[in-house]
């Protein structure tokens, strides 16, 4: 039943109760108490809205920050990852492995914005040992969405 | 100048969803959504795109073995046996077709002789009867009744049965009805078919796509029928591959051998570059199969729900990809429901007279589309409908 509402909802947030009830075979009652569960036990974090700004003439930037760091004893990574959390221009953090230990995604207004909080806050936090900026240019697919209509529909109308 | 034509040819008429291709297509309308493909909206699995252009790259470009290439025959065979137990002999009991449309075509050629009745369940799809009278074979018609959501009734059935009938044709999960057979359905057909003597075609194109507690039982893996029934099934729905043209029969060798024929002399082999992509999407597609199944199963769902709260029959189509709705209380063909609501709510639907006068009343609707493409829709039926109910107050 879980896995049913999720699967259901992972591309379609926005669908209500009642049909959300219909596709999982129950009732809007128990799918709202489901919801509920799912939120209170941090299964659905939380829900998002894709949206390209760039549409509606609104200005922004984003980048992907490779991070270097000095693990800390007795927490490794976690303490330095909580503390990058804080700050609002972080808007993703993920502990990868290759070439660097944490890769960010930096959101900010312009690309100036973003490299002056790179330079004067991020490479100065007690632990980050480096950091590689590499800006992202331009979206084609972003959480399973084609952002730009990529691919239409190309199937005969009726057939 | 004489008639250049064939008078049989020219007397079958167009199919009946192309009046309504041209009417949307003449609308020049980029505000028109359409709920009347046949088709899947996936795109074929990853794997099985590579597969084709592999076989590009390795140069495997040249004819098969007129009835495909051994590899894939093997690998339908298994694929028969583990989903549905029927044992097929790889080297002569199955032929590699372009679709299953061509699989028809030449199992109907080979099987029918001059004058013989083939017995066709309406609503269906438009090809059978056209491949039919191709065949020189005369296309007897059996309406289906909605009260049995459009399953054949054993009585039916031998009400259709003359001293001319060989073959009779079943299409399950149905286009455009989605409705299936079940296997007490099916026992009851074979009883008919076998004491009268017949031959089955079972076109299975839609088998993978059965939804619910529902399961999928091909005819000929009851007792006594796999001697006369030829399976047609092929790649186009379970697999996202309409473009790749690739469907098979399987049936006894004595049939294939003919129905080879047939297809050795008017087609040659199937496109190489498909069987190759096939082999792959039989060995490794079970899990591509499982994904399109749940998500046009929830599709399903929603839709059936959006129409039973707002009041249209609909019975609870376990099969294929589409619904079969009712309008009969609205007092117009369906027909002339389609055309009024392409043009007030410009949505495109496909009127089930299309499919046959047994479908007269309903449309046909395919949920093919994303969740997201289908609320849209669902939300200019509702207006529509309610503007239709306003009316007749």
């Amino acid at each position: 039943m879980r896995n049913k509402i999720l699967n259901a909802i992972e591309n379609h947030a926005r669908i209500n109760t009642e049909d959300l009830a219909a596709i999982t075979c129950s009732t809007p009652e128990v799918v709202e108490k489901e919801l509920k569960k799912l939120e209170d036990e941090n299964v659905i974090c939380g829900y998002h809205t894709l949206i390209n700004w760039e549409k509606v003439g609104e200005e922004s930037a984003d980048a992907f920050i490779e991070v270097k760091v000095a693990p800390q004893k007795g927490v490794g990574f976690d303490q330095l990852a909580e503390n990058l959390s804080s700050y609002p221009q972080v808007s993703d953090i993920f502990l990868v492995s290759g070439n660097c230990d944490l890769m960010l995604v930096i959101k900010g207004k312009t690309m100036r914005e973003i490299a002056m909080f790179v330079s004067e806050e991020l490479s100065t936090i007690d632990g980050v040992l480096s950091t590689t900026t590499q800006f992202i240019l331009k979206t084609y697919k972003k959480d399973g969405f084609e952002v730009e209509n990529i691919s239409k529909d190309e199937r005969f109308a009726l057939s | 100048m004489r008639n250049p034509l064939n008078s049989y040819i020219e007397a079958i008429p167009p199919s009946g969803i192309r009046k309504f291709f041209d009417l949307v297509a003449e609308m020049h309308d980029p505000e028109v959504i359409s709920l009347g493909v046949g088709e899947p909206d996936f795109d074929t699995p990853w794997h099985i795109r590579k597969e084709g252009i592999n076989s590009l790259t390795r140069g495997k470009t040249f004819y098969t073995a007129n009835a495909g290439l051994m590899e894939l025959r093997k690998e339908i065979a298994v694929f028969m046996k583990r989903k549905y137990d029927l044992s097929y002999d790889a080297a002569k009991e199955i032929l590699v077709t372009v679709g299953g449309s061509e699989a028809i075509d030449a199992c109907f050629r080979a099987m029918l002789d001059r004058g013989d009745e083939v017995i066709i369940p309406e609503p269906c799809f438009v090809s059978y009867k056209p491949c039919a009278i191709f065949a020189g074979a005369v296309p007897v018609v059996l309406n289906l009744s909605p009260e049995h959501e459009f399953r054949l009734q054993p009585e039916e059935l031998e009400a259709a049965i003359t001293d001319k009938t060989k073959m009779v044709l079943l299409s399950y999960p149905n286009n455009p009805t989605g409705a299936i057979m079940e296997r007490k359905d099916l026992e009851k057909i074979a009883e008919v078919i076998i004491r009268h003597d017949l031959f089955v075609i079972s076109d299975e194109i839609y088998a993978e796509l059965t939804y619910g507690d529902a399961e999928f039982v091909s005819i000929a893996s009851l007792p006594g029928m796999k001697e006369r029934t030829i399976v047609v099934n092929g790649f186009s729905k379970a697999y996202a591959m309409t473009g790749w043209r690739l469907g098979y029969a399987a049936g006894p060798a004595v049939v294939i051998k003919q129905m080879m024929k047939v297809h050795q002399f008017a087609i040659m082999c199937s496109p190489t570059l498909s069987q190759y992509a096939a082999v792959s999407a039989l060995r490794n597609g079970d899990e591509d199969i499982q994904m399109m199944r749940d998500e046009y199963d929830r599709r399903r769902r929603f839709v059936l729900n959006r129409f039973h709260k707002m009041g249209i029959p609909c019975f609870e189509a376990k099969g294929a990809f589409y619904l079969f709705p009712c309008i009969k209380e609205f007092g117009m063909s369906s027909s002339e429901f389609a055309e009024e609501i392409l043009k007030e709510q410009k949505l495109a639907v496909v009127p089930g007279s299309a499919f046959g006068e047994s479908g007269e009343g309903f449309l046909r609707i395919s949920y093919a589309y994303s969740l997201k493409d289908l609320e849209r829709a669902m939300e200019r039926i509702r207006k529509f409908i309610e503007s239709l109910r306003n009316r007749q107050q």
